[in-house]
This record gives structure tokens, sequence and C-alpha cells, in this order.
């Protein structure tokens, strides 16, 4: 497993593709936080981090998909797929070696943003003035929304050979966990009986659980879920080869 | 020992494209496994490696069953792919050491380039995969395959698209490697089987069609003698040697008369006979072997439907 993570990570950053991820998260989270007139903090007046974090899950839709596209479609299109499989290796160590690659990735892009945090701390009148439970409960929330992401966007590779419909099939499946169950729930027909079951399903309203700095373990609980799931599911696709 | 293969099949919708096929391979002998494109070849190693899963039947490898026990079984060989799929973006070196790391070969530096030393790889080892020409990255190919010593080597068409010089050198490397391993090579050409392998697996449209070694095949098939006979007479009638029993055709070509002989008679010592008493006197009479080429186009050109 260890092999296939570090060759992994090998990749990520003896190419462009680990360097433009951070870079581009940081950059956009960064114009969100500080530079974008609507959202920017310095005029908001109040010493808050809600803008990276109700930002970035919208950043990373695009951002995870575009990393994870490329786990499984790329080996298959190329045949390298096969050099992994009859090596000593199984399916749970190759698809566990690879997540745990892509989510490394996605924590390094996070990691920079504690600077942000140490910002905002400084800023606030009085100095500290700030939620700090609220915000380490957010990137609790960030941390397993990520995780969720990049099984979501795995798995959306390992059914096809081709990487643009793996980014295009990762980026919808993330949306729908994400947001469209909140929405559906919102429709006339389950609204008063089943409303609150529906948005339970959905990514969000676990993520903005915990954002409050409630870190529930249901809502960890549900987070683990989703990564097995997809986890799972990846595997049982990436078995069943003719 | 080494690798049995038992009654291995593979369905794909509706065409089986290996039928029961069963052969044995044993350490020390290189295995020629033959057979026009779409043959079987490639789907039957596949199984072997335990990339596919067969349909029916199974093979052994080292004593360890490919449905059992995949991993050990994977722990034995050294495969290399059709196509030979490689990491392109990544350097020659880094790339063995990720293989390395799979197998957890303890002192992976010295193995590394004692393995970088047998392939000729030297002057590439610090080359980045894509930028290799075909014969260095086939070289990488089978470098991965063996950096772990394995005990059966399979190879599917090592030596394709090579040049001259490449080729030899290949086919040296993977003799040398037969001489300890077992090793179980595919191919289309025959007359690479014929120059490198000790005994050849034949199979068409999924079946066997031979499985013996390379004399005994030639032999086999040379059923029909061809005999070249030259006489110090000229302006010889043909018609006296149409008595002999066993003759099925005699052509004049060149002053030299090709006698063609019926399956399974020898029909040289009538041809002397007959010279003899006609008088005429014969300067050279040699028989043609028959070509393995000509055999593996006869084994494999008439479609067998079980």
């Amino acid at each position: 497993m260890l092999s296939v993570f570090y060759k992994e990570i090998n990749s990520f950053f003896s190419s462009l593709i680990g360097y433009l991820v951070i870079g581009v998260f940081l950059i956009s989270i960064g114009l969100f936080m500080w530079v974008f007139a609507d959202t920017s903090v310095l005029d908001y007046n109040f010493a808050t981090m809600d803008q990276l974090f109700s930002i970035a899950p919208l950043v990373f839709l695009f951002l995870i998909p575009s990393i994870t596209m490329r786990t499984f479609a790329e080996e298959k299109a190329k045949g390298t797929i096969e050099l992994l499989y009859t090596k000593p290796l199984t399916t749970y160590q190759i698809i566990f070696g690879k997540f745990m690659a892509n989510f490394t990735l996605v924590i390094f892009a996070i990691i920079p943003t504690l600077i942000y945090y140490f910002s905002v701390y400084q800023l606030g009148s009085p100095v500290g003035n700030l939620d700090s439970g609220a915000i380490i409960g957010s990137y609790i929330g960030l941390f397993f929304l990520s995780g969720a992401f990049v099984s979501i966007g795995m798995f959306a590779s390992a059914l096809t050979n081709n990487q643009i419909i793996a980014f295009i099939l990762g980026a919808f499946l993330c949306f729908f966990f994400h947001w469209a169950f909140l929405y559906i729930a919102r429709m006339p027909v389950f609204v008063t009986y089943f409303d609150l079951f529906i948005q339970k399903l959905g990514i969000s309203y676990h993520y903005n659980n915990i954002s409050k700095g409630l870190v529930d373990s249901r809502d960890i609980v549900y987070f683990l879920s989703v990564i097995y799931i997809f986890i799972y599911a990846t595997v049982t696709v990436m078995e069943n080869r003719k | 020992m080494s690798v049995i293969v038992k009654g291995l099949t593979k369905q794909f919708d509706n065409q089986k494209a290996v039928n029961q096929l069963s052969f044995e391979a044993h350490p020390g002998q290189i295995l020629g496994f033959l057979g026009p494109n779409g043959a079987g070849k490639t789907t039957t190693m596949k199984m072997i490696c335990c990339y596919i899963e067969p349909t029916e039947g199974t093979a052994e490898i080292e004593g360890y069953d490919i449905r059992l026990s995949p991993l050990m079984v994977r722990r034995q060989i050294g495969y290399l792919p059709e196509h030979n799929p490689l990491y392109e973006e990544m350097y020659v070196k880094e790339f063995l050491q990720f293989v390395a790391s799979i197998h957890k070969i303890d002192n992976k530096i010295a193995r590394i380039s004692d393995v970088i030393e047998m392939t000729g790889l030297g002057k590439e080892q610090n080359k980045i995969i894509g930028t290799l020409s075909k014969g260095y990255r086939q070289r990488v190919g089978l470098a991965q395959a063996i950096l772990h010593d394995p005990k059966v080597l399979i190879l599917d068409e090592p030596t394709s698209g090579l040049d001259m010089n490449q080729l030899v050198d290949i086919r040296s490397l993977i003799r040398e490697l037969g001489k300890e391993k077992t090793v179980i090579f595919s191919s289309h050409i025959m007359q690479e089987v014929q120059a490198l392998c000790d005994r050849v697996v034949i199979i068409n449209d999924g079946i066997l069609v031979a499985d013996e070694s390379i004399e005994k095949l030639s032999s086999r098939m040379a059923a029909n003698q061809i005999i070249h006979v030259e006489f110090a007479q000229k302006n010889i009638s043909s018609v006296i040697f149409s008595h002999i029993k066993g003759l099925s055709d005699v052509v004049i070509e060149n002053g030299q008369f090709i006698f063609t002989s019926d399956k399974d008679s020898d029909i040289r010592k009538s041809i002397f006979d007959t010279a003899v008493s006609n008088g005429l006197t014969m300067l050279e009479m040699r028989q043609d072997k028959a070509n393995v080429e000509d055999i593996f186009r006869k084994l494999t050109k008439s479609v067998p439907h079980a």
C-alpha cells in the first residue's frame, strides 16, 4: 500500500498537478477572503473565517474531481493497470494507497490556510476575538468533506477509462451528494414528514453541523460511511474485470 | 512442478477465447507459446498471471493455484504484458524502485543496478521512460519482470517491434534466464520460437493443436518426404520411377528430380534401387527438412471446431 502511496505522491509533485492544485485552491480562497469586496473579511467588520468554509466546498467540487479523475482512468487507458494488478498487491491496497495519496494532496492544499486563521486572529479587536471553536470544527468538517469528495471522485474514475468523463461524473456526484439532498428536501411532497431525513442524506447538512463547532459523532459516522461506501464501490468496480 | 495449466477456459460473451487448454512448463526450459493473432495466447497468459479470471479450469504456478492464492502466484511470476505498459512520466530508476518496493526486495539499490546491468539499460538508466526508444522500453519492461528474481517468467510477445540487433540482445537475455527459470514466451513468429525454445505449445482458436519439442514437431510433420536427386545422365524419362510404391509426384527442375512421397513412406531406397537397375549414376540425393514455418501454417490453417 505504501509503495502505491509514494508513487502517487511522487507523480503529483514531480509534475505540475500537485502545485497547481494547491495554488489554485489558495488563490481562489484567498481572493474570496481578502480581495473580493462582497466577501472580504476586511470589509465584513467581523473577525470570522465563514467565507473560507462556505466557498471551500464549491472550489473542491471542481478541484477534487480534477485530482481524482486520472486515478484509474489513466491507468486503464494506458494499460498500466495490468502492471499493478499482476503484482502482489490486493485491490484494497491499490485503491487505499491511491485514496491516501489524493487525500494527502488535498490536505496539503488546506494546511496553508492556517495562515489565514492567524491573520484574522491578529485582526480581531481585541486581538484573538474570534470563535476558535467553530473554526476548529469547520476544519474537521472540511477534512471529512474532502475525504468524501475524494472517494466519490475515485469511484467516478474507476467507472471509465476516459479522464474527461471521470471528471464530469465525479463533479456531478460530488454536487449531488453535497447539495442536491438539501434542495430535494424542500420539495413540497417531502416537507413536514421527510424533509429532515432527506437533508441528512446529503453532505452539506453534516458539514454545516460540524462547522458550528459541534463535532457530533453522528456526523463523523456519516462521513466515514460515505467514504467507506464509495471506496467499497470502487473496489467492486475494479475487481469486476473480465 | 512449475506451471501446470489444467483445462483453462475463457468465455467472452458468445466466443470461447481459450478452450480447455492444458499444458505444463518446467524449470530450465523455455516454452514457446505460439499461435496466430487472436488465437488466445494473451488471454491465457493474463489468466495465468491472475489478471483475468478463467471461466473454467485452473492453473498451478509453483504449487499455488491461481484461483485460491492469486497473491502468492503473483509473487512467483515475472510478467511482461503485451504492448509493455509503463509509467511514461517516471524515470527508469524511479520506476524500478517502485516495483522493488512492491515486491519488498531487501537490497533494493544493489538489485536494481544488477538488473540494469543484465538488461543493458546502463546508458539510459537516468532517463524518463517516455523518452526511451521502443527497444529500451522493452528492456525496462523486462527489467521490472525479473527484478524480484521470479521462478516463472511470462513474456507476452517480448520481441515485437524490435530491430535485428535489439532482437538478438533480448533473445540472448531470455536464453540466459531460461537456464534456471521456467520461461513461457509467446510469439506469432515461428522462426523466433525455433531459435529460442526447447518446447512449443501451439494453439489456434483457443484450442491446443501441438505440444512437443521442436525436433519432434518438425519430424512429425515431415511425413511427406521431399527428395532432390541429381543424376549424371541427362534426358531421363520420369516414367521409369512411376512403379515406386508411395511416390506421389515427380518434377524435373533445373535438371534435378524432385520426388514427393506419400505420407509415412520412405522412398529413398526404392529410388536408389530403380536408378541402379536402370544403370543411372546418382550424383546427389538430398532430403528436404520440412520448414517449421510450414508446419505452423499447416497446423493453424485448418480451423478445428470442437
